[in-house]
């Protein structure tokens, strides 16, 4: 419960910034061919691989750049979209009907007029996500209430094909949780009742749309934790982070959400509700199919409830914020605090200067904690136990011995709780700096520790001073935030020089490229380079089966050639 | 020249506090003890005068149970020379703290003593001025700024009162009492916390300073303040008026 307090302000932020007039600069830049040229030729051998359709049918990626040099032009009439990224253009699947009044009569029959919003202002928020980037044109927002409005909703869109995009909290970092074009958007903010929770094995259960800090502070009172908590805490939704599979910065302690969930409820497309509610930790009857929707990104089924396995409070929190001289140092740092504080060990977080810097000049109320000298690398490491005494005297000897061996060049403590949440502000204010500074080119990344940073000082090299490149993230789970700070998007310049480098290099050295964001749009194309053409296949039979008029998220996740 | 600095162990200020069944007061068990807002404060204050030259030692002082000595091992790890415990597992209140502080003062002789203008457990807001007042000491409560002059052995002490800023003028010895605009306390960097390890605790009981601890007050009851009654959303500028008018009664 340490970090309730401060941390709730980067909530409070965060739902602020959502709400403020959005600045021009970080709108995507127009729809330009040129950005394709380079990124396309060189790509589309890879992507250009054929798939096997569900019912056997063979079916070839789009090529936007050889629609573009066999046509000449953009089409008009035809709806296409282009975001900054060179997975290129997109058009709105014409098997999909275009609302009408009777389906908006129909809507308000099930749910209310009240809860039908059509008004445009209310849909510029639900259209447009967390980074301002992607911009959707939905004209209805539905909000149900129950599971069984769901089920109905989905129903009737999938008999009119009707497409849909489930929306928990928006603070997506990948376009998956807004409209491409005019999907119905349905948001689960209104469900967002706990049911129940057990004090003795410590399972909550409640609706998808609970948002994670309401869930912690309840919790909180009843001396239990979340086993996930991450800087959008004050907006996302529960429903949202088991969807997407969130990590943040718990799961070096507590493992991902495939482990701490442990029931689901979710609608598929054609309304039929599956209940797999359990809340037992042991279950090992058949297939575990509540496993499809953590990190599914709504392209399986809308998620309505969750169980949730809740670790107890543990009294004792520390945080430390240190300084190491070089990558190598974080590294060594890391296999030994594994080692010495084992059992304690709840957070392992590293940042680069560069972030650092970032924060401090765009963050309000942000302190260098060993303002002494510049360090290359900052590392925050936070222990939770049950015993204050013997925790802090563990974690103290840790760091003087590390100091001793050099791993560590300067540090601080926290001796309060305000303290430590000053500490984690740097950390998780990052994303929040990095808006305020402007444009951002964001990558979320796994990659064997050993050659983690050498993408970092590759990208560094590569935008020279075009760009500020910083580095971040869960080193203790090997996840990388590697992040291209400019002015303004500027995709001929920036992007073709990260794109396709950073996947390539992602691919070569065995990561994945995506860690705990998802592949929403921003990466539905780039698939390949982290999973194999059999699984894919694979993926695209288990969505056919699951949503055989890919209603449910289009465009999202599996490659464009799959829901077109 | 000395300076002595009170550093009280409170519940941590960002801990919800929570009232225990019985009334009796808050629940402290499991709960995250930390060093008083204003006392790190005052603590900061001492470390700059000393930093800039005009003092040469910072003893810090905590008054109660054996765990004072972690909130002691804090104000020596931001810097204080050495600290001294007076153990005692009574309850404290400002007078009896004051005593012993006096006894102190008698031992140590210090020039200067600065304390938070108040802990933010029992929010008494007295122990400063009870000190001043039984050592006959000058006093400059809620002090935003602090100047010393060595030779004319005076502090100039800016107070933060209602309408503004009030200067005074302390010849030393005196007693100055923190507000929050003073400083930023420091953090304790891992040096300083090793070489806190090996800095002197002197440790005093009440009665070998001859203090008795009692006192005349006593706590009927402790209770939450009221919960805060839900918002409503009003649907229109004239149901907003209506309300304020015939509800809220402010307009
Ligand atoms: C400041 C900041 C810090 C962040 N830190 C982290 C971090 O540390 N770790 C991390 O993993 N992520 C992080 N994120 C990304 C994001 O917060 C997570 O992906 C989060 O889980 C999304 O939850 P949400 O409710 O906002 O979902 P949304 O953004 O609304 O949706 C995300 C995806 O899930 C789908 N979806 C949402 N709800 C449902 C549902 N009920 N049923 C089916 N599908 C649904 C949407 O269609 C979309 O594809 C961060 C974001 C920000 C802005």
């Amino acid at each position: 419960m340490t970090k309730h307090n401060s941390r709730a302000t980067i909530g409070f932020l965060l739902r602020s910034f959502t709400y403020c007039p959005s600045n021009p600069s970080l709108l995507p830049s127009a729809t330009s061919s040129s950005r394709f040229t380079s990124a396309f030729d060189e790509k589309h051998k890879l992507l250009q691989r054929d798939i096997v359709h569900g019912d056997h049918q063979v079916l070839s990626f789009f090529n936007p750049f050889r629609y573009f040099v066999e046509t000449k032009q953009w089409g008009v009439g035809i709806q296409r979209k282009c975001y900054g990224s060179v997975a290129g253009l997109v058009q709105r699947n014409p098997r999909f009907s275009k609302l009408n009044d009777d389906d908006v009569r129909y809507f308000e029959g099930i749910l209310g007029d009240k809860n039908v919003v059509q008004d445009e202002d209310k849909l510029v928020t639900s259209n447009t996500d967390w980074m301002h980037k992607y911009n959707g044109s939905s004209k209805l927002l539905l909000q149900p209430r129950t599971t069984e409005q769901v089920s109905q909703i989905l129903k009737y869109c999938n008999s009119r094909c009707l497409a849909v995009v489930p929306q928990g909290g928006n603070t997506g970092l990948v376009g998956g949780s807004v409209p491409v074009f005019d999907e119905v958007i349905i948001s689960l903010s209104s469900m967002n009742k706990i049911i129940s929770f057990d004090k003795v094995s410590g399972v909550l259960v409640c609706e998808a749309g609970c948002i994670l800090e309401s869930i912690m502070s309840f919790l909180d009172n009843e001396g239990f934790v979340m086993p996930l908590d991450l800087g959008a805490k004050g907006s996302c939704q529960i429903g949202g982070n088991v969807s997407t599979n969130a990590g943040g910065l718990r799961l070096v302690r507590y493992g991902s959400l495939h482990g701490n969930i442990l029931g689901i409820e979710a609608v598929l497309a054609n309304g039929t509700v599956l209940d797999m509610l359990k809340t037992v930790r042991k279950d090992n009857t058949g297939y575990d199919l509540k496993h499809l929707f953590i990190g599914s990104e709504g392209s399986l089924g809308i998620v309505t409830k969750v169980s949730i396995l809740t670790p107890p409070k543990l009294s004792s929190v520390n945080v430390a914020f240190l300084a190491c001289k070089d990558y190598s140092s974080c590294q060594k740092l890391l296999q030994e605090a594994k080692r010495k504080l084992g059992e304690i060990l709840s957070a392992f977080e590293f940042l680069d200067g560069q972030s650092m810097n970032l924060v401090l000049n765009h963050l309000e109320g942000a302190r260098n904690p060993i303002p002494t000298s510049p360090h290359n690398f900052y590392v925050l490491i936070e222990t939770t136990g049950s015993d204050d005494t013997s925790d802090k005297q563990k974690l103290e000897a840790f760091l003087l011995g590390s100091m001793e061996n050099d791993l560590i060049s300067d540090g601080v403590l926290a001796q309060d709780i305000n303290q430590a949440s000053s500490f984690w502000l740097l950390r998780e204010g990052i994303p929040e700096a990095l808006m305020r500074a402007g444009a951002v080119y964001k990558y979320d990344l796994s990659i064997p520790l050993e050659h983690m940073y050498n993408l970092v000082e590759e990208m560094r090299s590569k935008l020279g001073n075009t760009a500020n490149v910083i580095g971040y993230g869960h080193l203790g789970d090997g996840n990388l935030h590697l992040n291209v700070s400019t002015p303004h998007y500027d995709d001929d310049k920036i992007l073709s020089q990260i794109e396709p480098f950073v996947y390539e290099w992602t691919s070569k050295h065995l990561g994945s490229i995506s860690a705990e964001h998802g592949l929403g749009l921003m990466k539905a194309n780039k698939i390949f380079y982290s999973k194999s053409r059999e699984t894919v296949q694979l993926m695209a039979s288990i969505k056919n089966l699951m949503d055989p008029n890919h209603i449910l998220n289009p465009y999202k996740v599996l490659p464009h050639s799959l829901t077109s | 020249m000395k300076i002595m600095v009170a550093v009280k162990r409170v519940v941590d200020y960002a801990v919800k506090i929570r009232v225990k069944p019985d009334k009796t007061g808050v629940v402290t068990q499991n709960v995250k003890m930390s060093m008083n807002p204003f006392c790190e404060i005052a603590l900061e204050e001492a470390l700059r005068i000393r930093e800039s030259g005009l003092a040469s030692e910072v003893v810090a002082v905590s008054i109660g149970p054996s765990q004072c000595v972690e909130t002691l091992r804090t104000g020596l790890a931001m810097g204080a020379n050495r600290g001294i415990h007076v153990e005692s597992t009574a309850s404290l209140y400002p007078l009896s703290v004051a005593k012993i502080f006096r006894k102190l003062v008698e031992i140590e002789k210090p020039d200067l003593l600065i304390l938070g203008k108040q802990a933010i457990d029992d929010d008494c807001n007295q122990t400063g001025q009870m000190i001043a007042g039984l050592l006959n000491w000058p006093q400059g409560t809620f002090a935003s700024k602090v100047v010393l002059d060595k030779e004319k052995q005076v502090a100039t002490v800016d107070r933060e009162v209602d309408d503004g800023i009030e200067t005074v003028c302390l010849n030393l010895p005196a007693v100055i009492t923190t507000d929050l605009r003073l400083n930023q306390p420091r953090y304790a960097t891992l040096p300083n916390i090793m070489k806190a390890k090996s800095k002197p605790i002197k440790k005093f009981t009440p009665e070998e300073l001859n203090v008795e601890i009692i006192s005349d007050l006593e706590i009927v009851q402790v209770t939450e303040p009221p919960k805060r009654k839900a918002g409503v959303i009003v649907s229109s500028v004239d149901e907003l008026i209506d309300k304020l008018k015939n509800e809220a009664n402010v307009i």
